[in-house]
């Protein structure tokens, strides 16, 4: 167990955020592949990530604001994002995805506002949550931050 | 790399010096391989490159497909893999695979978030060696380098397998060449060759009748050796002797040269002529029961234009020639019109299908069989598009496009050109639109890359015949078009389009047929991607060629031709390194290397290094396996083939069929020449 009280807290955060299931395995990818070379690798992707995905959302208002809608383009927005949250291991932003593209699939218009509003909460709430975690993180030390878990 | 060390700084040389065919596997391998990964996410794109800089591999990333793909022709050897996202805004990964695997011949890995069933299907009809779902792992992308090896192993195998008296002697050497680890192979690989070539020319010719002859496989790149020497010799003193000294491709008889030639003439002749009968013959063509279905494909293409070169050849003439090539009864009564409506393998008559939008859609519709044989009809619009931009005259047309001429594109043209004035003036018209820019008005250039294009239209709905060049398999009769569009401006050393890229992958995506066909084309003569390779080639860097050429020592000379100084080194080589030619890549590798002579390192357009040499080994290797691909689409294909409308089903379950079972296609494309894979059922 980490000595530090603040890696000891780091840890427990860290583990909190995957019991909820706001993170999958697939981060665990990620903080393996930080090393000596990209210390702060995760923090990176994840904020690329939530540049870029900033983008989509944008993009799926718009198409959302037009009616009626036009779910092709509303499923290749959502497949999109699906694929770069799954990638940094967005477990619940990554379910609510799938839900939208469902509804955009059979055609529920009310389906998918819903999904969309849903989706946009955990997003912003996964965003803060990682924010927290890596100012703390970066406080906390980057030797341990760095430190292969596994 | 990050700190690994000397894993991770391993040059590309070295690590392409790792990849020996057959010998052991250097220490490092898999390390230093060199991946190009293209993925529009740049969150995907940012941990892939990381992954795979874990794993030790070379990684260059790339956000759009247009981009990777100019990568890839600038260099050719540059790059043992491709990993390319399905959806990407610019281009459809498919469509990039289909590129690729024409050009270049690189084993490619798609992926996606979508695991859906269909579209892992569609990942492995167009000839994708893997499929990834996202998120990846890095445990998956640890292996990636089996496919690789599995590729260079397969064209070695198909190598050695070309059943050609020169096997003997040229296994051995073989075994040099296939040693592409460095400049000191080059070197080995240039005396290899050159004894090959003293010894094949020799023996050649002796055993053409009493031993076994190997079946040759026209590819892209022979096609085009083939295509610019009769343009040097001229459309009506090419005979095949003369071509064959010019093209100096060991192993290569004069009686492959006959029979290729007649085809070409074939081709020619449809190209100019009767753009719908046209297709009516490259319906024969493709169809696999004759034979020398295969092979007739990239002939057909050739006699039209040798037939469109030397002014139109009377429709019974060309019908004639046809059905001789073909064997097949679509040649009756001159120029086979009938297929018409089938797809049509050139589009003349959609030039806007000319990427491949269109394509499907017009393919099916139209039924035209492309004048050209075999070529594709996927390839037509482009190439069409192309011819009609260079020729501009129908009469004229003559395969300006490269000056090897032969151009998906030009095949069109001298579709039209060939036979009747009027059909042609309307095929042209037809066409138009989208291709003809390629024909030059002098004919001279063979027209080889309308007959490819045919070649590769055929896929539409003709059955495979086109194997000849080889296109990937991809069945989007679009992307045929596409490729010959692209190029209209015609390489002057370049007969085919290859460098269009969007012809490229049109090619491959035709449709189901299509992807028979273009599996046979690639594996077969490769006579489109030829077209664009060499397009390419000559757009991207003659200088390359000349390189090579001057390693090769072939005569090359010609100028952008120098393509076709390149096949011929290559092929001459035979099995050398790869040919790889950066550019020649798609087709020329797989042609070349089936073909036994293939294998020549020369590989024309790699940079002219040894480096590249090894590289080419590389490709050549990948070659291989695509051509075997193409051989076993052509099994199945014979069946399903042939039909006048094949309904895309049937290709496409004999396309899967085959590709389950790996039918020794091959056998389809007997040329009477090298076989290049015999493929073993």
């Amino acid at each position: 167990m980490e000595r530090n009280p603040m890696r000891r807290q780091l840890a427990i955060m860290r583990q909190s955020l995957f019991d909820q299931g706001y993170l999958d395995e697939q981060f665990i990818q990620l903080e393996e592949l930080q090393d000596d070379a990209n210390p702060n690798f995760v923090e990176e992707v994840v904020t690329l990530y939530y540049r870029d995905s900033a983008r989509i959302i944008l993009n799926l208002e718009q198409a959302l604001e037009r009616k009626p809608f036009d779910f092709n383009k509303l499923d290749g927005l959502m497949h999109q994002f699906k694929g770069s949250s799954s990638s940094i291991g967005a477990k619940k932003v990554k379910a609510e995805s799938t839900l939208f593209r469902e509804y955009c699939k059979s055609g529920n218009a009310e389906g998918c506002t819903r999904a969309f509003q849903q989706l946009k909460r955990e997003y912003d709430t996964l965003k803060r949550k990682l924010e927290a975690y890596f100012q703390l993180a970066r406080q906390a030390g980057p030797a341990e931050t760095a430190c292969r878990r596994k | 790399m990050n700190s690994s060390g000397g894993k991770g700084s391993m040059s590309t040389a070295s690590s392409s010096a790792a990849w020996k065919a057959g010998d052991v596997v250097p220490d490092q391998f898999p390390a230093g391989l060199r991946v190009l990964v293209v993925d529009d996410d740049p969150t995907c794109l940012m941990i892939l490159e990381k992954m795979l800089r874990t794993c030790l591999y070379e990684v260059t990333k790339c956000n759009r497909a247009e981009t990777a793909l100019s990568m890839l022709r600038e260099n050719k050897n540059g790059f043992d893999i491709v990993i390319s996202d399905v959806h990407m805004p610019d281009m459809d990964g498919f469509k990039l695979l289909e590129h690729i695997g024409l050009e270049m011949d690189l084993p490619v890995i798609m992926m996606s978030a979508d695991d859906g069933k269909h579209v892992v299907m569609k990942g492995v009809t167009h000839g994708a060696c893997d499929y990834l779902i996202k998120p990846v792992r890095i445990e998956a992308l640890k292996n990636i380098w089996q496919h690789v090896v599995r590729k260079r192993k397969n064209e070695w195998k198909d190598f050695e397998q070309s059943g050609s008296v020169e096997e003997g002697d040229r296994q051995p050497k073989q075994s040099e060449e296939a040693d592409y680890s460095s400049s000191a192979n080059e070197g080995n690989w240039k005396s290899s060759k050159k004894r090959k070539d003293d010894d094949d020319e020799a023996e050649e010719r002796d055993d053409t009748s009493t031993l076994k002859k190997p079946r040759v496989v026209w590819s892209v790149e022979l096609h085009q050796q083939f295509v610019a020497a009769v343009n040097q010799l001229g459309i009506d003193k090419a005979v095949p002797k003369k071509i064959l000294e010019l093209m100096n491709v060991p192993g290569l008889t004069r009686e492959n040269v006959a029979s290729h030639l007649q085809k070409y003439r074939l081709y020619l002749r449809r190209l100019s002529g009767v753009s719908q009968h046209q297709s009516n013959l490259n319906n024969s063509f493709i169809s696999p029961q004759e034979a020398t279905f295969g092979p007739l494909s990239p002939l057909n293409g050739l006699d039209l234009q040798t037939l469109a070169a030397t002014g139109q050849l009377p429709a019974q003439s060309l019908a004639t020639l046809q059905a001789a090539g073909l064997g097949r009864s679509t040649a009756k009564s001159g120029i086979a019109m009938p297929l018409v409506d089938q797809r049509n393998i050139f589009s003349f008559e959609n030039p806007k299908l000319r990427f491949g939008e269109g394509q499907q859609q017009h393919m099916n519709n139209n039924k035209q069989i492309n004048l050209l044989h075999g070529i594709p009809t996927t390839m037509e619009p482009k190439q069409l598009a192309s011819l009609h931009h260079s020729a501009q005259s129908i009469g004229n047309m003559n395969v300006q496009v490269t000056s090897h001429g032969v151009q998906g594109s030009q095949n069109n043209s001298l579709l039209i050109q060939m036979a009747q004035p009027q059909p042609r003036g309307q095929i042209l018209n037809d066409s138009a639109g989208s291709h003809a820019p390629r024909l030059p008005s002098t004919m001279g250039q063979p027209i080889l890359s309308n007959g490819i294009a045919a070649n590769v239209s055929t896929r539409n709905g003709i059955p495979e015949n086109i194997r000849g060049p080889g296109y990937n398999p991809v069945s989007q009769t679009s992307s045929m078009l596409n490729f010959p569009m692209n190029h209209t401006s015609e390489l002057p050393g370049n007969s085919f389009p290859l460098g269009s890229t969007p012809g490229i992958s049109s090619l491959t995506s035709k449709g189901a047929f299509q992807e028979d066909l273009n599996s046979d084309i690639k594996g077969s003569g490769g006579f489109m991607p030829s077209y664009d390779i060499f397009n390419d080639l000559n757009q991207h860097k003659p200088q390359n060629w000349e390189l090579q050429n001057v390693g090769m020592t072939f005569d090359a000379s010609q100028h952008s031709n120098s393509l076709q100084g390149n096949l011929d080194l290559a092929q001459s080589v035979l099995v050398q390194q790869g040919f790889s030619s950066g550019q020649m890549n798609g087709q020329n590798r797989s042609a070349a290397v089936v073909s036994k002579a293939m294998f020549s390192a020369g590989d024309c357009t790699e940079q002219g290094n040894a480096q590249n040499v090894n590289h080419h080994l590389n490709n050549l290797l990948v070659d291989n396996t695509i051509r075997i691909k193409s051989e076993r689409v052509a099994d199945a294909g014979p069946a399903n083939l042939f039909p006048d409308h094949f309904g895309q089903d049937d290709l496409m379950s004999a396309l899967l069929k085959q590709q389950e079972g790996i039918a020794p296609a091959e056998n389809e494309f007997d040329f009477d020449g090298y076989s290049m894979d015999n493929i073993p059922v």
